[in-house]
């Protein structure tokens, strides 16, 4: 028998997989497909302080092996979440963790605050790709002192386990892994989408209403191992790898490049049920490796 | 509704018209209810062109032979790879998907059945579910010329029908809207699917006559189970999934 469980801060993961914010609903969405109670973790959707609408329709373009997607952070608001979606989750028997997004810091206060009242959520993941409506709409996370500034004012108000989700499109991801683990982050996740865009060359338009979007599914997956690679050598704390996870076998290559546990994103879409392959899968290639703990695989690339 | 991600083969594949596809897919288990209006989500593998899953309404199901049609027109890479399968090939589908039509009207309402293109596929299936229920449904299908319009014997079966060609080679010339059954009749219940512009000109009429309109979006979609938010309508009640508030919409609940 493997153990597979792996460790995040506070949290105890039965394995390392789990979904990524806003490819997998709330979890029910799919549970006609598998039991996702076996997962390690759901990572729900992206929630904020006040309800959004999100962004116009054309939202998603599909590109070569990947998707662009402008969805614009649409949910109800946190307190609609607390109230009306939470009750019908928190039962679920896996650790269930809220991506908390904002558009200021007192926004992403507000909103991880109320969050912290929730017995039944272990943690947080945030989101920190959001455009800071403060400074002319940069992302928060593409700085270093942006994202030092929200991690650190979050931190006072949220005392369980902070995981803190990076944007990869950042020249020196390095420098930012380690400014949000200064700031008391207990995990950096990564990667979130990469900017990208689509031309629809027939009607000479671009096919998202917003322009530009967020590139994700197996054509990240290079930038992804190459991030994770680089943050995992540059802090302590655990890392969470995602980008284009398809199967097993791209779950162990996050992990050797020094990921603890992983993220399963646009792959939901294709195969709703691939999370469940790739717990199983992770099972045989541990076996077939003589490897006793999944966790030893974490950081094992040899070079 | 339970959702199955199931396995099915290829029976039969033909061609009713150059540019379509009628594909009779075949599980090996009994299939589960489906209402009109459904769809599924076929997996395209192999190109990296077509990444995602592609929705197709439910055209016609034959419960007693585990079997369901779609009728599919060639536009790209994902609609062309389903309409080169051959009888053996097996797809892998999602199913079913989304709300459905409205069905349970009093018998011996006098229906209409309006699509254009590719949005005649749900309207068979719609059909036949309304002449159980002791209503006999019309059918107005448009289409470019007489080329577009396949499927008619299917529909004829099923209830009167009408068609428009905007050549004129079949039936009157025009668009659905502009056909004489509109102008001799009201019609207590109205369902539509086809190009934008045709619905939208199909639910201008049915608020000039004051009849019930449902219409079938075929917004893009990612995940096609209410996963994603990328397939959103903009309703009168905000941003909804069209995968799962729909794919069909009471013209009241859209702003067009
Ligand atoms: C609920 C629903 C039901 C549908 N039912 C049917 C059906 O019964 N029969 C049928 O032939 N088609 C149906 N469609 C449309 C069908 O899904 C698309 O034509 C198909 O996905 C195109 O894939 P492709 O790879 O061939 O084309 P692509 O290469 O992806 O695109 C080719 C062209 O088709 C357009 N297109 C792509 N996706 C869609 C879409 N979802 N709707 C409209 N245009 C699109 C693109 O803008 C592009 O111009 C339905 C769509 C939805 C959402
Ligand atoms: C439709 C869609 C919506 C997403 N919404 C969010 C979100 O709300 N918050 C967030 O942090 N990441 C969001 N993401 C990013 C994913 O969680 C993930 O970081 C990214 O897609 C890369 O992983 P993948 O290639 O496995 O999908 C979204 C991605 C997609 C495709
Ligand atoms: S396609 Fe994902 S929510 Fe509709």
């Amino acid at each position: 028998m493997v153990d597979l469980t792996v460790k995040i801060g506070a949290l105890t993961l039965k394995n390392p997989v789990m979904t990524a914010s806003g490819t997998f609903g709330y979890g029910p969405e799919y549970a006609d497909f598998f039991d996702v109670a076996q997962l390690g973790g759901i990572i729900v959707k992206g929630t904020t302080a006040d309800a959004r609408e999100g962004n116009p329709y054309p939202r998603m373009a599909e590109t070569p092996s990947g998707m662009l997607n402008a969805v614009g952070l649409q949910n109800k608001g946190v307190d609609w979440f607390c109230s009306h979606i939470y009750p019908s989750i928190k039962d679920i028997d896996t650790n269930i963790i809220v991506n908390v997004s904002g558009s200021t810091v007192e926004k992403y206060v507000e909103c991880a605050a109320k969050i912290a009242a929730l017995d039944a959520v272990p943690a947080i993941e945030l989101n920190i790709s959001c455009p800071n409506v403060k400074e002319g709409g940069m992302a928060f996370g593409v700085t270093a002192k942006g994202a030092f500034e929200v991690v650190e004012a979050v931190r006072k108000v949220y005392p369980k386990t902070l995981i803190v989700k990076l944007s990869p499109n950042v020249t020196d991801i390095a420098s930012i892994a380690r400014a949000v683990e200064y700031a008391g982050a207990d995990a950096v996740s990564l990667i979130n989408t990469v900017l990208g865009m689509a031309v629809d060359a027939e009607r000479q338009r671009p096919v998202l209403s917003t322009v530009t979007g967020g590139l994700s599914g197996p054509c990240i997956k290079p930038i992804a191992l190459r991030m994770v690679w680089q943050t995992a050598k540059a802090v302590r704390i655990p890392v969470i790898g995602m980008g284009g996870i398809a199967s097993a076998a791209d779950a162990v290559e996050f992990m050797l490049a020094g990921a603890t546990a992983v993220e399963i994103g646009t792959a939901n879409f294709i195969d709703p049920a691939v999370s469940a392959k790739v717990i199983t899968g992770l099972s045989d290639y541990a076996g077939r490796h003589g490897i006793a703990q999944i966790c030893e695989l974490t950081g094992a690339l040899r070079v | 509704m339970t959702k199955y991600n199931r396995i099915f083969r290829v029976a039969d594949n033909r061609r009713p018209s150059p540019g379509y596809s009628l594909i009779r897919l075949q599980s090996d288990e009994s299939l589960p209810p489906m209402v009109p209006g459904q769809f599924v989500s076929v997996r395209v593998d192999g190109v990296q062109h077509t990444f995602l899953r592609r929705p197709f309404s439910i055209h016609n199901v034959d419960a007693d032979d585990r079997a369901l049609e779609l009728l599919i027109q060639v536009v790209g890479e994902g609609s062309a790879r389903i309409a080169a399968l051959q009888p053996g090939d097996s797809v892998d589908m999602i199913f079913p998907l989304g709300n459905g039509f409205t069905t349970d009207i009093a018998p011996a309402s006098e229906v209409l059945l309006t699509g254009g293109g590719a949005g005649i596929a749900p309207l068979l299936f719609l059909g036949k579910e309304l002449r159980q229920r002791g209503i006999v449904p019309t059918f107005l299908l448009g289409g470019r010329s007489a080329a577009n319009l396949i499927r008619m014997d299917a529909f004829e079966a099923v209830g009167r029908l009408c068609c428009t060609t905007e050549d004129g080679s079949m039936g009157e010339r025009g668009f659905v809207t502009q056909h004489s059954i509109l102008q001799d009749r009201r019609f207590d219940f109205i369902y539509t699917c086809g190009p934008r512009p045709m619905m939208a000109a199909v639910a201008a009429y049915a608020r000039r006559t004051g009849s019930p309109c449902e219409v079938s979006l075929e917004n893009t979609m990612a995940c096609g189970i209410g996963a994603c938010l990328c397939c959103v309508e903009d309703t009168r009640q905000g941003h909804q999934c069209v995968c799962t508030a729909g794919p069909v919409f009471n013209i009241e609940q859209l702003k067009w």
